[in-house]
């Protein structure tokens, strides 16, 4: 900095205007209290990323004391003991949470990828020349803008609409219910991710294709999406982690229960619903259980975001976890 | 090779480009169920957000119908008991908007700090482990934030923050006269800045390193140190996408409900408007998802669909808004090149 500070001293003397003279000179005065705010500054952004460290150090340390405590192979797989007794386990949980998670995925991965395609290969981009490709770009921008309040929803009033469309419809709380509301999250993300991937691929490949006369379907799906694969499956994995940990939709739309899983019409239980549920209970054996979800929980969605990390490591895909 | 196993691969060749390229009609009838499958897809989205404006519509009409709209909005009782029904948004609206307030004046300056760390100080071999540690953060879900919360951290803040500013400042500023109990507003806004933070940093530190190296080259041409660099030419090139990052993370704030549940003290009715810093209270989602289960009467169900209902239009507005601002200068997605 003093190197910098001294260079624009030297071109000072040869200015013209005397307003950049000044400017100057006034700068090389206070060059030792401009050096100590760097400085400053400086230090409080290292204490700010320290400052943020420090929550993740301690939630993960809690998590994993607490949650050690208590994981057996008991715990993973009984149904819950009566309440208040530090007998059972959390099974159901665990099976409801894969359960509607996948079926989640199974509604939502096609669609969304889908919706990506359209988005990338068929809407075109820009400023259209007739009324029809004007349109086709309206539509485009519009999805997209609703893609994008979508994913800036309460995950409680999609809950909302998961109850008053399906719970309500069926008069039961009901796994498929929850498998809705955790699709209407997931879509919007892959579909976004799919959009951004399918854009990165080479034009050229495509008009290989178009040249050998192959149809425009089977280039999407054979050419483009086959060398976008990576980034989709971030996409997709990245949109299951997140469900994997939403607690609020479940609320009204599978309930939670102690008992493993019935049909997909009836309710089920789900790992995050079953830490809220365990949390508000007077009883520290629930709070110790609670942790022993959380534990679990927390595995599942960094086993998740460590093997995004693992596929979109040196092939150029940039992935932010968790902030869509 | 042998001669047999080039005459298999002429084989599959020819097999494979009459797969692909096939006869005229049949692509063209292939192409457009395509077309159709992938725009009816794309489509779905419009329906989907019908959906959800209808569902709330519908779920809140008796509550809009009961109290009125402006009634509902600035009603202040939350009355369950029969023949005495009676239900306010407004104690809930200002919970909200007091903890996301919290959130955001510390968040955003916390977020600015590491943004700069990240894109103007650290060298890459440092900011790229670091970034991934701090959105490995966000990817941590709410119930755990609140989880740590409710056994952890609120312990932390009443002994070390609450106490002393209720002890030094109490008996002077009545904004910070009630004993506090940890279980309130302000550890409901700070357990937020903390779930945020995450957020609003990885954007700014995008927006950041979108700015031309020739913005700093020239400020650094003048004597600029790297604060004023940044302060002059990095900030007031991005600021637009910088007030994005901070809304979205707003949007987040007052959208969330699992660990403002946990934490905010869960106070009900005219009560629950925060009068001190160490006010119990209860956000519009969290009375959601504390009494949506228990509720007792079709009203109250609708009166709380109704309190979803006005979360959804504050959300809505603070989004859109977002989202303009930050697609002025990048794109927020996760995909992308870096």
């Amino acid at each position: 900095m003093g190197k910098k500070d001294k260079l624009s001293g030297e071109k000072s003397r040869n200015a013209s205007s005397d307003y950049r003279q000044i400017f100057h000179e006034v700068s090389l005065k206070h060059a030792s209290r401009r050096r100590i705010t760097d400085k400053i500054i400086s230090i409080l952004a290292i204490v700010c990323v320290i400052g943020a460290i420090i929550p993740l150090g301690s939630i993960l340390l809690e998590v994993i004391k607490n949650g050690a405590a208590v994981i057996s192979i008991q715990f993973l797989t009984q149904p819950p003991g009566s309440i208040g007794s530090d007998t059972g386990g959390i099974g159901p949980a665990i099976q409801g949470t894969l359960i509607t998670v996948g079926l989640a995925s199974l509604i939502g991965a096609p669609i969304g990828i889908l919706s990506g395609i359209y988005l990338s290969e068929f809407a075109p981009t820009g400023s259209g020349k007739g009324v029809k490709e004007r349109a086709i770009i309206f539509f485009a921008n519009t999805i997209r803008l609703f893609n994008d309040v979508l994913t800036g929803l309460p995950s409680i009033v999609i809950g909302i609409v998961g109850y008053v469309t399906i719970v309500l419809a069926i008069n039961s709380f009901s796994v498929f219910a929850g498998a809705f509301a955790l699709s209407i999250i997931m879509i919007p993300i892959i579909s976004r991710v799919t959009e951004e991937t399918l854009k990165l691929v080479p034009n050229s490949l495509r008009e290989a294709g178009y040249s050998l006369g192959i149809s425009k379907s089977k280039i999407t799906l054979f050419i483009v999406l086959k060398y976008a694969k990576d980034g989709v499956l971030t996409g997709v994995i990245l949109a299951i982690a997140r469900i994997a940990g939403e607690t609020a939709p479940l609320i009204m739309t599978i309930l939670g229960t102690s008992l493993f899983f019935t049909g997909l019409t009836g309710p089920v239980d789900a790992l995050p619903l079953k830490i809220w549920r365990l949390a508000s209970q007077p009883y520290e054996s629930a709070h110790a259980f609670g942790w022993g979800a959380a534990l679990v929980l927390i595995l599942i969605i960094l086993i998740l975001s460590a093997s995004i990390r693992i596929i979109a490591q040196g092939k150029g895909i940039r992935v932010r976890t968790g902030t869509i | 090779m042998t001669r047999g196993s080039i005459h298999l691969n002429t084989d599959i060749k020819e097999r494979v480009s009459s797969f692909l390229v096939g006869d005229r009609k049949r692509k063209k009838i292939g192409d457009k169920v395509f077309h159709g499958l992938v725009l009816g897809t794309a489509a779905y989205t419009l329906f989907i957000l019908v959906i959800v404006v209808f569902s709330v519509g519908v779920g809140s009409a008796k509550i809009f119908s009961h109290e009125g709209f402006i009634g509902f909005v600035t009603g202040t009782n939350w009355n369950a008991v029969e023949g005495r029904e009676s239900y306010g948004a407004l104690p809930y609206i200002i919970g909200t908007l007091m903890s996301s307030g919290i959130a955001l004046l510390i968040g955003v300056p916390m977020s600015l700090g590491i943004a700069f760390f990240l894109a103007e100080m650290a060298s890459s071999r440092l900011s790229s482990p670091l970034s991934f540690v701090i959105e490995l953060l966000a990817a941590v879900p709410s119930i755990i934030y609140g989880l740590w919360a409710l056994f952890v951290f609120r312990f932390l803040i009443k002994d070390w923050i609450e106490t002393p500013l209720y002890n030094t400042l109490g008996p002077y500023i009545p904004f910070f006269n009630q004993a506090p109990f940890g279980l309130d507003v302000f550890s409901a806004g700070i357990v937020l800045a903390i779930m945020i933070i995450p957020i609003i940093s990885s954007i700014s530190r995008d927006v950041m390193k979108a700015v031309p190296d020739t913005q700093r080259e020239a400020a650094y041409s003048l004597g600029a140190t790297r604060w004023e660099t940044s302060r002059m030419a990095v900030f007031p090139y991005g600021k637009s996408g910088l007030l994005g990052a901070s809304i979205l993370g707003l949007g987040r704030a007052v959208g969330e409900t699992m660990l403002v549940t946990l934490i905010i003290g869960n106070a009900i009715g005219p009560s629950a408007i925060p009068t001190t810093l160490f006010s119990q209270s209860q956000t519009l989602s969290s009375l959601i998802a504390n009494e949506f289960n228990e509720a007792s009467s079709d009203l109250q169900l609708s009166a709380l669909i109704g309190l979803g209902a006005v979360l959804l239009i504050l959300t809505m507005i603070i989004n859109i808004g977002a989202r303009l601002m930050v697609s002025k200068m990048v794109k927020v997605s996760p995909g992308g090149r870096e």
